[in-house]
C-alpha cells in the first residue's frame, strides 16, 4: 500500500522503508523551536534530563515572541530565563528584539526550514512549514525539552484527507485565508483530529507562497496534525531564495490511502468571515449582515507577510479609518517591516489613521498591544476567535482576510472589500 | 493508577484559551497558573474544585494552543483525571508527557452528569459510575504509551533509556 506525502516524510526520519496509519514511531528531527511561553517549561523539563548540551546547536531555536518587547515584570524574567539558556546552550537560532519576528513567518525566512524536513514546535502553529512541503506539527514544552536533548520524537503516523484544489480563484480579493476558513467551516473545528491534511490539485499553482502558509498555518484549526503542500516551482524559488541547507522532494504515493478527499473549486470561494467563537463558524462574506466593530487587527502567523500588508495598505490607501475604529497593523517580521517601509505602505497605513507595531504575537493571543474590553469586537486576520481570545471573556473576535479586515476599518462594520473598492 | 472524586461536566471543544487564559502565561507555576483554570467558562471552578475531582467533557477538549500550561494548570488544581470523547491531539501529547491522566470514552461522556462520583482504573480502562451505579469501558493507551505513564511522564522515560 502507498504512502502518503506525510508518511513518506515520517519515514525517511524514522529509518523505515515505509510507515502506515497508527504507527508509532521514533523519527529524527530537523529542527525544534519554542517561544517565549512554552520555553520556560522546556527549558525546566530539559534540565532534568540530565544532558549538558542540546543535541544539536544548529538544530534548536527560540524566538521570543509572544509578550515581547516584554510586557511586564514576570514575561522580562521568562525572557531573560530562556535568552540565559539560549547562550549558556550556544543555541545558533535564537533571535532577540531588533532581529526576531513572529516565528512562523521568521523561521522560513531565515531558511531554517526546507521541503523534506521534520520540525517540532512548541506553538501549535508550527505547522505553518507544511506550506514548504515539510512536516512540521505543534507540540507542547516537555516535547521540545526532549527533542532538544536528544534530537527525536514520538509519533503516531497520521492517516489523511486530501483536499484537491481545483479551478482559480475568480474573486479578486480572495486569499488563502478565505480558502482555509471555507475548508474549516466545511469540516469543522476536528473535523481533521489527528490528521494530516494534504493539499493537492491544479488549484494550486494560484496560490503564492504567503497564501500557502496562511493556510497550512490554520491546519490545527481544523484539529490537524500537520498541513502540507506539494513542492513546485514557487516553493523551490522560494527555497533558493531563503535557504542554503539541502532539501529533498517528497511526493505522495499514486495508491496512497485517504480517509476522505474534498475537491474545492477555488473558483467559487469567495471572502470568508468566522464568527465567534469558534473558526468553523464561517459565513461567507455577502451573509455577515450587519456587524458593528471597535477594532481592526491587521498582522500575526497567519496574515502578517508582505502580501498581507501590501493588500490592507492599498484598501486603506488615501482613506481614513472610520472614527471610533481603533487599527493595529503588525508585521511578523523585521524583514517585512522593512520591505514595508521601502513600498511606503506604512506611510498609507499612519496616513489612514491606522498604528504600525513592531513584530508580536501580543494581540492575537490577548497578550498585549490591543486587548479588548467587555462587550467589544474586532475583526482580526489572526487564526482564532474562542471565548476570551483577545480580551474580555464578553469580548468577541471575527476573522477575516486582510482585505476584508481593511475594508470593515473604513466602515466601523464587517465589509465587502468589493464594496470599498 | 486510580482516581476517585465528583464530576465537572462541559460540553464540546473547550479550548486551551478557556482552560488557562494566555493573560496569566507570563508565568509557569502550575500553582498560580491553577488559581485561573476554566475561569473564562466557569469562574467558580477554582472555587469548587476538590483533590480528586474529574473533569469530563464532549469532543475535541484542549484544543487551540500547544500550551501545556493547561494540563498543567488543571493538575495543579487537583483534578485526577479528564475523560472526553476525543481529545485535540496536542493535548493529549501533553497530557501524557506530564502525567496528567486522561481517557477516551464517548459512552461515558453520553452518561456521565455533572457531580456524579466516580472510581476510575486507568490501568484496566474501566470507569465506575458510583452515582448510577453503572460501568463504562474506556479505550486502553497503547503499550508504547502505557510505558510513558508507567515512567511518570516523558522526562523520565527518556533519562531511564539513556541509562540504559
Amino acid at each position: 500500500m502507498g504512502m502518503t506525502m506525510t508518511q513518506k516524510i515520517l519515514a525517511a526520519h524514522a529509518g523505515l522503508d515505509s510507515v502506515k496509519a497508527g504507527q508509532l514511531i521514533q523519527a529524527n528531527l530537523d529542527l525544534v523551536l519554542g517561544n517565549d511561553v512554552t520555553t520556560p517549561v522546556a527549558v525546566k523539563e530539559f534540565n532534568k534530563i540530565g544532558v549538558d548540551k542540546v543535541f544539536d546547536k544548529k538544530k534548536v531555536a527560540i524566538v521570543p515572541d509572544h509578550f515581547t518587547p516584554n510586557k511586564d515584570i514576570q514575561s522580562a524574567e521568562q525572557c531573560k530565563f530562556i535568552r540565559e539558556f539560549a547562550h549558556e546552550k550556544e543555541v545558533e537560532n535564537y533571535f532577540e528584539i531588533g532581529e526576531m519576528g513572529i516565528e512562523h513567518a521568521l523561521i522560513p525566512e531565515k531558511g531554517l526550514v526546507v521541503p523534506g524536513d521534520v520540525v517540532i514546535g512548541a506553538d501549535s502553529h508550527t505547522c505553518t512549514y507544511g506550506a514548504l512541503g515539510a512536516f512540521s506539527t505543534g507540540i507542547g514544552s516537555t516535547d521540545m525539552a526532549a527533542g532538544m536533548a536528544i534530537g527525536q520524537c514520538w509519533f503516531k503516523v497520521p492517516s489523511a484527507i486530501k483536499f484537491v484544489l481545483t479551478g482559480k480563484p475568480q474573486n479578486k480579493w480572495v486569499s488563502g485565508k478565505d480558502i482555509i476558513l471555507h475548508i474549516i467551516g466545511m469540516i469543522g473545528v476536528d473535523g481533521a483530529l489527528y490528521k494530516s491534511m494534504e493539499f493537492v490539485g491544479d488549484g494550486i499553482q494560484h496560490l503564492s507562497m504567503d497564501d500557502r502558509f496562511s493556510m497550512a498555518n490554520m491546519a490545527i484549526e481544523a484539529g490537524g496534525k500537520n498541513g502540507i503542500f506539494p513542492v513546485d516551482e514557487k516553493t523551490l524559488a522560494y527555497v533558493k531564495e531563503h535557504a542554503t541547507k539541502p532539501h529533498t522532494v517528497y511526493t505522495a504515493d499514486e495508491d496512497a490511502e485517504y480517509d476522505e478527499v474534498y475537491e474545492i473549486n477555488l473558483a467559487e470561494i469567495e471572502p470568508t468571515v468566522s464568527f465567534p467563537h469558534l473558526p468553523d463558524n464561517t459565513r461567507k462574506i455577502t451573509e455577515v449582515g450587519e456587524v458593528k466593530i471597535d477594532q481592526v487587527v491587521i498582522g500575526s502567523c497567519t496574515n502578517g507577510r508582505i502580501e498581507d500588508m501590501r493588500v490592507a495598505a492599498n484598501i486603506l490607501a488615501g482613506k481614513k479609518v472610520a472614527k471610533g475604529v481603533r487599527v493595529i497593523v503588525f508585521p511578523a517580521t523585521q524583514k517585512i517591516y522593512l520591505q514595508a517601509l521601502k513600498e511606503g505602505l506604512i506611510e498609507k497605513f499612519v496616513q489612514a489613521g491606522a498604528t504600525f507595531s513592531t513584530p508580536t504575537c501580543g494581540p492575537c493571543l490577548g497578550g498585549h498591544m490591543g486587548i479588548l474590553a467587555k462587550g467589544e469586537r474586532a475583526i482580526a486576520t489572526t487564526n482564532r476567535n474562542f471565548v476570551g481570545r483577545m480580551g474580555h471573556p464578553e469580548s468577541e473576535v471575527y476573522l477575516s482576510s486582510p482585505a476584508v479586515a481593511a475594508a470593515s476599518a473604513l466602515t466601523g462594520k464587517i465589509t465587502n472589500p468589493e464594496d470599498i473598492a | 493508577m486510580k482516581a476517585n472524586g465528583s464530576v465537572f461536566k462541559y460540553g464540546n471543544n473547550v479550548d486551551t484559551d478557556v482552560i488557562i487564559p494566555a493573560r496569566y502565561l507570563n508565568t509557569s507555576d502550575p500553582k498560580e497558573l491553577a488559581k485561573h483554570c476554566m475561569e473564562d467558562i466557569d469562574a467558580d471552578f477554582v472555587n469548587k474544585v476538590n483533590d480528586g475531582d474529574i473533569i469530563v467533557a464532549d469532543k475535541n477538549f484542549g484544543c487551540g494552543s500547544s500550551r501545556e500550561h493547561a494540563p498543567l494548570a488543571i493538575k495543579a488544581s487537583g483534578v485526577s483525571c479528564v475523560i472526553a470523547s476525543t481529545f485535540a491531539r496536542i493535548f493529549y501529547r501533553n497530557s501524557i508527557n506530564i502525567g496528567l491522566p486522561i481517557l477516551e470514552c464517548e459512552e461515558a461522556v453520553k452518561k456521565i452528569d455533572n457531580g456524579d462520583k466516580l472510581d476510575i482504573d486507568f490501568k484496566a480502562g474501566v470507569i465506575k459510575n458510583l452515582t448510577k451505579n453503572e460501568v463504562y469501558q474506556a479505550e486502553p493507551f497503547p503499550e508504547f504509551i502505557q510505558g510513558i505513564m508507567a515512567a511518570d511522564g516523558l522526562i523520565q522515560y527518556i533519562k531511564n533509556n539513556l541509562n540504559k
